[in-house]
């Protein structure tokens, strides 16, 4: 936890308080007149090297949101302030360019960063060391198993150098056990680089497992409707007693607010 | 295995409440092991097949429909179905085929054709990628032209060497005309659906890495468009190759040079069906050729190397 204090991101934030500043967000898509509102005067703050899980059911818009601040579409009304530029986002499916090795993916992105073509073979080598995977520069996408794309999207996402990551669902597709590997990858990539990261699942135990702070949403419309500071300490895991407990505190809120929509 | 390790991490839950630095770096070895196993089980690694499985699964396999078409033709001859002028024999053909050879024209002959329809295929494709890639992504032109572009397809671009004749005369360009009006629809059809078949997430992908605009064209639609685009230009070359063929055969004129087409019409005009049959297979053969030369391996390298073609597995 001391790290976040000494990473890069605490030291460049300046003036900026926040990673991420969401102010009474609200989104609606569909014609004028038969408008369906997706998102309801949201407003959140990503604090610079925090770790903020957004959980929800489906229908919440928690993807909606994440695509919203990413800059990837734009909200109906209210504000939205990235200080750090345009976030790096990670999606459930790893999105890598098939056409690419897994070291070209990496650096294509440092490339449309403007970083001179000497430095990015080096740079992509250290990014795919970062996330131990040292040997699969010259792999296809289609030569790798689900975990190591997930692995080479991150350091594709690390590549942007942005203070801000987004990801939405990465490991929803993964088996339990490589799920596992990654939560315990990205708890320490974070906690080395100082990122603040803005992650959404619907995933109680997943969010509790990573988070600093759980936001829970409800659905149709999108709003928040709590949140929890976890102060457990890092590297947690997912089987802990203290992320268990919490965890059902949490699924038995988040039921609550399914059962609403049963109502009527 | 797996059990015993679950309970001890189990025990071991206090401890990582607090962790000390011991248990710090004992956590980092266990987890570099454990991802190192997880790749190693989850990687599928793909082997070259080896020089007598290519030539069993790939070279005997045509070898073998050669020789039997070969062998029922031979028999159909010697049973005598047919009379010699009209049904041939394999072995006059080949003497036909050794007599041109012999009088120095068949190169010639090849030649002119071949490069009148590499050449208008490659006009067509300076052409056709344009075109493509304006239908593709101005609505408003395609639109305008995208359902013509379709049609433009199933019409028999032969259908346009007698418009072509009277507009630039029994000329080259009037060849050329024809091999364009074939291969630009394909080309651009191709692009086109290449570029309709792209996954949204490759667009949304590339944009939040920065790729928008012609860079994001540049980078990602093209990269991600090239299959269809490949299978357009393999449709394209044949579609040129058949258009210079009917146009070869119906214009006549000493200016044209014999190609393959006027060869084959001269021969009928002759009534020499062994030439004739010669006729055939050479356009066949050069169709083949051109197509195993170029544009098969393109799109067996644009496939496996994004891992599409089930052969490599």
């Amino acid at each position: 936890m001391a790290d976040t204090l000494t990473g890069p991101a605490a030291q460049t934030a300046g003036p900026a308080a926040y990673a991420a500043h969401l102010d009474h967000v609200s989104k609606a898509f569909g014609r004028p007149g038969a408008q369906q509102l997706v998102l309801d005067g949201i407003t959140l703050d990503v604090a610079p090297g925090e770790f903020v899980c957004l959980l929800g059911a489906s229908g919440c818009g928690k993807s909606t949101l994440l695509n919203l601040v990413g800059g990837l579409d734009k909200p109906s009304a209210g504000g939205i302030d990235v200080p750090g530029g345009r976030p790096a986002l990670m999606f459930q499916e790893h999105a890598l360019f098939p056409w690419l090795t897994a070291g070209r993916n990496i650096e294509l992105a440092l490339r449309l960063r403007g970083v001179p073509r000497e430095e990015r073979r080096p740079e992509a080598e250290r990014l795919l060391s970062l996330v131990r995977l040292s040997g699969a520069y010259d792999k296809r996408v289609h030569e790798l198993s689900g975990g190591m794309r997930q692995r080479v999207a991150l350091a594709r996402a690390l590549a942007q150098d942005s203070q801000l990551l987004l990801m939405d669902e990465p490991f929803a597709a993964l088996d339990a056990i490589t799920r596992d590997v990654l939560h315990d990858e990205l708890t320490r990539i974070w906690s080395e680089s100082g990122l603040s990261v803005l992650f959404v699942t619907h995933n109680v135990r997943e969010a509790v497992r990573l988070a600093q702070r759980v936001v829970l949403m409800s659905s149709r419309p999108g709003r928040i409707a709590r949140e929890w500071t976890i102060d457990i300490p890092q590297p947690r895991r997912i089987e802990d007693a203290a992320v268990a407990d919490l965890s059902i505190e949490i699924t038995e809120e988040l039921r609550g607010e399914i059962r609403r929509h049963g109502q009527h | 295995m797996a059990s015993t390790e679950t309970t001890g991490a189990q025990g071991a839950v206090p401890l990582r409440k607090a962790p000390t630095g011991d248990a710090d770096v004992k956590d980092v070895h266990d987890m570099s092991g454990l991802e190192a196993g997880l790749d190693a089980l989850e990687t599928v690694t793909v082997g070259r097949t080896p020089v007598g499985q290519v030539l069993l699964k790939r070279v005997l396999p045509p070898v073998t429909a050669i020789v039997v078409v070969l062998a029922v033709w031979q028999i159909a001859v010697s049973a005598g179905f047919s009379d010699p002028t009209k049904l041939p024999s394999p072995h006059a053909v080949w003497q036909e085929l050794a007599d041109r050879w012999n009088a120095g024209d068949l190169f010639s002959i090849i030649w002119t054709s071949v490069q009148r329809g590499l050449l208008g295929f490659l006009a067509a494709l300076a052409i056709g990628t344009p075109l493509g890639l304006v239908v593709a992504r101005v609505p408003f032109v395609r639109a305008a032209i995208g359902p013509i572009l379709s049609g433009l397809q199933s019409l028999p671009s032969v259908a346009w060497v007698p418009a072509a004749v009277i507009w630039l005369g029994i000329e080259d360009s009037a060849m050329y005309a024809v091999i364009l009006l074939g291969a630009v629809p394909s080309i651009a059809n191709g692009l086109v659906s290449g570029i309709d078949q792209v996954p949204p997430l490759y667009l949304r992908a590339g944009r939040v890495i920065g790729a928008t605009g012609l860079r994001g064209a540049w980078h990602i639609l093209l990269p991600a468009a090239l299959p269809g685009y490949v299978a357009g230009l393999k449709q394209g070359w044949a579609f040129s190759w058949r258009s210079l063929m009917a146009a070869e055969l119906i214009a006549s004129s000493p200016d044209l040079g014999v190609g393959l087409g006027r060869y084959l019409e001269n021969m009928r005009e002759g009534s020499d069906m062994a030439g004739v049959f010669l006729g055939i297979l050479l356009i066949l053969f050069v169709g083949i050729a051109i197509d195993q030369i170029f544009f098969s391996p393109l799109e067996r390298w644009v496939l496996r190397s994004r891992g599409l073609n089930s052969r490599s597995q």
